[in-house]
């Protein structure tokens, strides 16, 4: 895991969100998907290039920084 | 490059581009369609019907820009951006210059997609199924009319993806599918 000061933070909007799965690959360890394939946040301090990647494959756009 | 060189090189070009079109939009389905994620696929589809539909605009500016250049017809650059206004083939040639205004628009809202209203966002990305049709139309009339070859490559596509478009109106959402798999398991 990234130290805080270069560290992106990641969340999910939970209304946006329509569970596609593609966070839990783009940001493998700081996410993974409950039982109906819903995100579950590890970690919210993830790597900013992967963060920026995984918020810009977020087909829902529900993945953003914060 | 000779005039017939350039007249073979927008027809190729065209057709590529119907080819590479049909495969983003079945992409775009697929992602729409919101199966249940299994492995990496859900991520290999978003990543493809994205980067595929930039590769695909490589192969349409050449197929616009030798279709203007070679002289034997005549296509101004302004039948380029507004439609039917071609000296040649004024509505065949409106059809592609249709579909290029409609994917000018569902792209440039796509990459400000961040700063769109995600409905206002998903209604002028729903024209893409408009364009998809234009373009087949504009292709199958016009460009591949006399090649068999061609006209069968226009004529996959159209099936693929109006099987595909079939296939997203019966889909059921994947929660449903969910709640399915849920319920049926044993509960602790």
């Amino acid at each position: 895991m990234p130290s805080s000061s270069e560290a992106a933070r990641i969340a999910v909007d939970r209304v946006l969100c329509t569970g596609h799965g593609v966070c839990a690959q783009t940001l493998p360890g700081a996410i993974v998907l409950d039982e109906w394939g819903y995100p579950v946040l590890r970690h919210e301090a993830v790597e900013p290039e992967a963060a920026a990647l995984a918020v810009k494959l977020c087909p829902a756009r529900a993945l953003y920084l914060r | 490059m000779s005039g017939s060189a350039l007249w073979y090189l927008s027809r190729a070009t065209g057709v590529v581009t119907v080819v590479l079109l049909t495969i983003v939009v079945g992409l775009g389905i697929v992602t729409a369609g919101r199966r249940r994620p299994a492995g990496e696929s859900a991520t290999i589809v978003m990543g493809l019907h994205r980067w595929l539909s930039l590769g695909m605009l490589v192969f349409l500016g050449i197929h616009i820009v030798t279709a203007i250049l070679d002289g034997y017809v005549s296509i101004s650059w302004l039948a380029v951006v507004v439609p039917f206004t071609s000296g040649y083939d004024t509505l065949l040639v409106g059809f592609g210059t249709l579909a290029l205004d409609l994917l000018v628009v569902v792209m440039v809202t796509s990459y400000l997609r961040h700063r769109i209203p995600e409905r206002q966002w998903r209604v002028v990305h729903w024209a893409s199924y408009a364009m998809w049709l234009v373009a087949l139309f504009h292709g199958f009339l016009m460009g591949t009319a006399d090649q068999a070859g061609l006209r069968a490559v226009t004529l996959a596509c159209a099936a693929i993806g109006g099987l595909m478009a079939c296939w997203r109106v019966v889909a059921t959402h994947s929660d449903k599918e969910r709640r399915r798999t849920i319920d049926a398991q044993e509960w602790s």
